[in-house]
């Protein structure tokens, strides 16, 4: 019994699905998204601050933005008639004062 | 009167705020590295490897893009003496355990999402650090570091 994958293709940042043999290449795949903070998870994050350890409004924050950036990923390469994105990568960079841009990007692939 | 209450405004009021940090700070990182040895020994065998050329006799079923991730910050104790370390430079000890606690948080948490949905190794792991921006320009207000570990989890037949 295979578990139950969270996205409708298969992803893997691996150069190839392993286990599967690539058929078909259709370029590189990419999804974003930018988001700024909460003002209320802000205040509750700069007590936290105080005494250190984890900020769970950020990191919770951070993993939606990660979600929403590889599901346009997905979609696109739906779109392209892809059934599998091969060497997925994240990138986040912080552009201005409280946000930050999440990128994810792949190679759009048809495995066998 | 005044004089008093002014020098407790200016002076004991910050070291009040020094102290709670220094005392609450340690304690919550002696009891995260606590939660991490636990954790860390019940996922103990499952195998976490950084890259992707597999044993010839692993048969894999199906794979599956895991990620895990923690924002962490240190507290203002350890931020001044960081910020003191910074003005002789050399080894920053205050920063050490904040990332090598935040790193294995992040392994443990997409190392616990793969085994706990059924899968049997996690490969190619990649690990990525990112700060995030100050909340205020001058440098204080809230900031934090973002650790992602990120792999192909697979099943073996």
């Amino acid at each position: 019994m295979s578990p139950e994958s969270r996205y409708p293709i298969i992803l893997s940042n691996t150069e190839t699905i392993p286990g599967k043999q690539i058929a078909e290449f259709y370029g590189l795949v990419t999804g974003n998204t930018v988001r700024a903070k909460h003002i209320g998870r802000d205040i509750m994050a700069g007590f936290k601050n105080i005494v250190g350890g984890e900020l769970k409004g950020y990191t919770e924050l951070l993993q939606d933005s990660r979600r929403e950036a590889t599901e346009r990923m997905v979609e696109q390469a739906q779109s392209m008639g892809a059934n599998a994105v091969v060497n997925v990568r994240y990138a986040t960079s912080s552009i201005a004062q409280g946000a930050a841009e999440l990128f994810a990007y792949g190679t759009a692939v048809r495995v066998a | 009167m005044s004089i008093y209450f002014e020098l407790f405004v200016n002076f004991g009021i910050p070291l009040l705020v020094l102290m709670v940090a220094y005392f609450v700070g340690n304690a919550i990182e002696k009891k995260h590295f606590r939660e991490i040895r636990a954790r860390e020994e019940k996922v103990h065998g499952f195998p976490v490897i950084s890259f992707a050329t597999l044993p010839p006799d692993w048969r894999v079923g199906s794979a599956e893009l895991v990620t895990g991730s923690v924002v962490v910050s240190l507290d203002y104790f350890k931020r001044i003496i960081a910020g003191l370390r910074g003005l002789i430079g050399g080894r920053v000890k205050t920063y050490e355990p904040l990332l090598d606690r935040a790193r294995r948080e992040a392994v443990l948490r997409m190392t616990e999402d793969a085994k706990a949905r059924g899968y049997d190794a996690v490969i190619n792991v990649r690990l990525e650090t990112s700060r995030l921006a100050n909340a205020r320009k001058d440098g204080r207000g809230t900031a934090g570091v973002e650790m992602l570990a990120f792999g192909t989890a697979i099943t073996l037949t």
